[in-house]
């Protein structure tokens, strides 16, 4: 898909340049264009290199684990076919509670463990199932409370207020989340009928 | 101050004060361990860079060459009614297929625009409010060797274009 995207992007910049009579700017361009990435790039070095230790100090305290405690509660009405599967739930709100501190390098391993522990009782292993799909929702919905790299964003190009839209993130990602889970269940439940009225047939 | 930009200035240095207590609270060597995990910081940079140099030339190659100025004229009276900045919508549409894409698009705006700007604020809560759909479900599906993934995929994006959405009305209600 990026693909496609990037070769649209060049080669439509190249086509305009030609026809616009400014072919000159390409060049520029590419250089300048390059030039920004490493500057960018030494900007974001400084802040994401705090939020790694901080994460690293926020693992090893336990807190990942505490969070996904106090969160389950939460998740068990969210996936009411894996109540014969502990082992899933507990990954599952573990890598929500990683993706909610921002700790995306965690977040991932808990998540495969808990797609693992879905697909072993899965009767059809080709086929995503129910709790598959909201697991993913809720995780591609990506609610977290410290997005840093937009916070470092927001710090390189001297913005007098870096964390200006941390809650409003928040807030957005929260709507996301809900509207995701509620078109998962539309979905589950329209796909059920179907299959019903297709079965009494 | 609102109560939104309150909340805002506090939540971050909360954060870093609960977590560094209760990692003094288990006896962790908190400063060692800030080394230790500060230095994945160079690796998610070095991995970050070669997406920022890819998308920034494609970008600066686009808007050189006039080609950004005749497409962001061609939709600012169709998005600009519903109060859209256009120069958003390429985050919007690169959200969902690639974080690092998007982050750099998000960087171009702040450039251009400024952080503090209300397109710089819509941008910057766009690119933190969602994750990248088409990437978790091919990493996470991909490991297990589902091939139907079913109604996942238009789940997800329902979610992503509610966060692009709601990013905007909120920016507007809350920050500006």
């Amino acid at each position: 898909m990026m693909n496609v995207v990037w070769l649209v992007m060049i080669l439509g910049g190249i086509l305009a340049a030609a026809v616009g009579g400014r072919i000159e700017v390409v060049a520029n361009a590419i250089v300048s264009g390059g030039e920004q990435a490493i500057t960018l790039s030494l900007a974001l070095l400084a802040v994401l290199s705090f939020w790694m230790g901080l994460a690293r100090v926020a693992e090893r305290a336990g807190l990942l684990g505490t969070l996904a405690r106090i969160l389950a509660p939460l998740m068990r009405p969210l996936f009411p076919s894996l109540r014969r599967n502990p082992e899933a739930l507990r990954h599952i709100a573990l890598n929500f509670a990683a993706n909610l501190l921002g700790l995306g390098n965690a977040a991932t391993p808990f998540g495969l463990k808990a797609m693992h522990a879905m697909q072993e009782t899965n009767p059809d292993k080709d086929t995503a199932t129910d709790a598959m799909c909201t697991f993913l929702v809720l995780n591609t919905a990506g609610m977290t409370i410290i997005p840093s790299s937009v916070i470092a964003l927001r710090a390189a190009y001297g913005s007098q207020d870096p964390t200006a839209t941390v809650a409003v993130s928040l807030l957005a990602g929260l709507a996301a989340t809900i509207a995701g889970l509620i078109a998962d269940y539309t979905f589950r439940k329209l796909n059920r009928s179907r299959r019903q009225r297709g079965g009494r047939r | 101050m609102t109560i939104i930009s309150v909340l805002s200035a506090w939540l971050i240095p909360l954060f870093v004060a609960s977590v560094l207590l209760a990692g003094w609270v288990k006896k962790v060597p908190v400063f060692d361990e800030f080394i230790e995990g500060s230095k994945e910081g160079l690796q998610v940079t070095l991995r970050l860079l070669p997406f920022l140099v890819s998308m920034l030339i494609a970008i600066e190659v686009l808007s050189a060459s006039g080609a950004m100025d005749a497409l962001t004229n061609l939709l600012t009276p169709i998005l600009g009614r519903l109060g859209w900045p256009v120069e958003t919508l390429p985050i919007a549409l690169l959200r969902p297929m690639s974080n690092s894409g998007a982050l750099a698009v998000t960087a171009d705006v702040l450039r251009r625009h400024g952080p503090d700007s209300f397109i710089g604020l819509v941008a910057s809560t766009m690119q933190g409010s969602t994750d990248t759909t088409l990437f978790i479900l091919t990493v996470y599906f991909g490991a297990v060797g589902i091939k139907n993934i079913r109604h996942s995929l238009s789940a997800g994006l329902i979610a992503d274009f509610t966060a692009m959405l709601a990013s905007l009305l909120l920016c507007k209600i809350l920050i500006s």
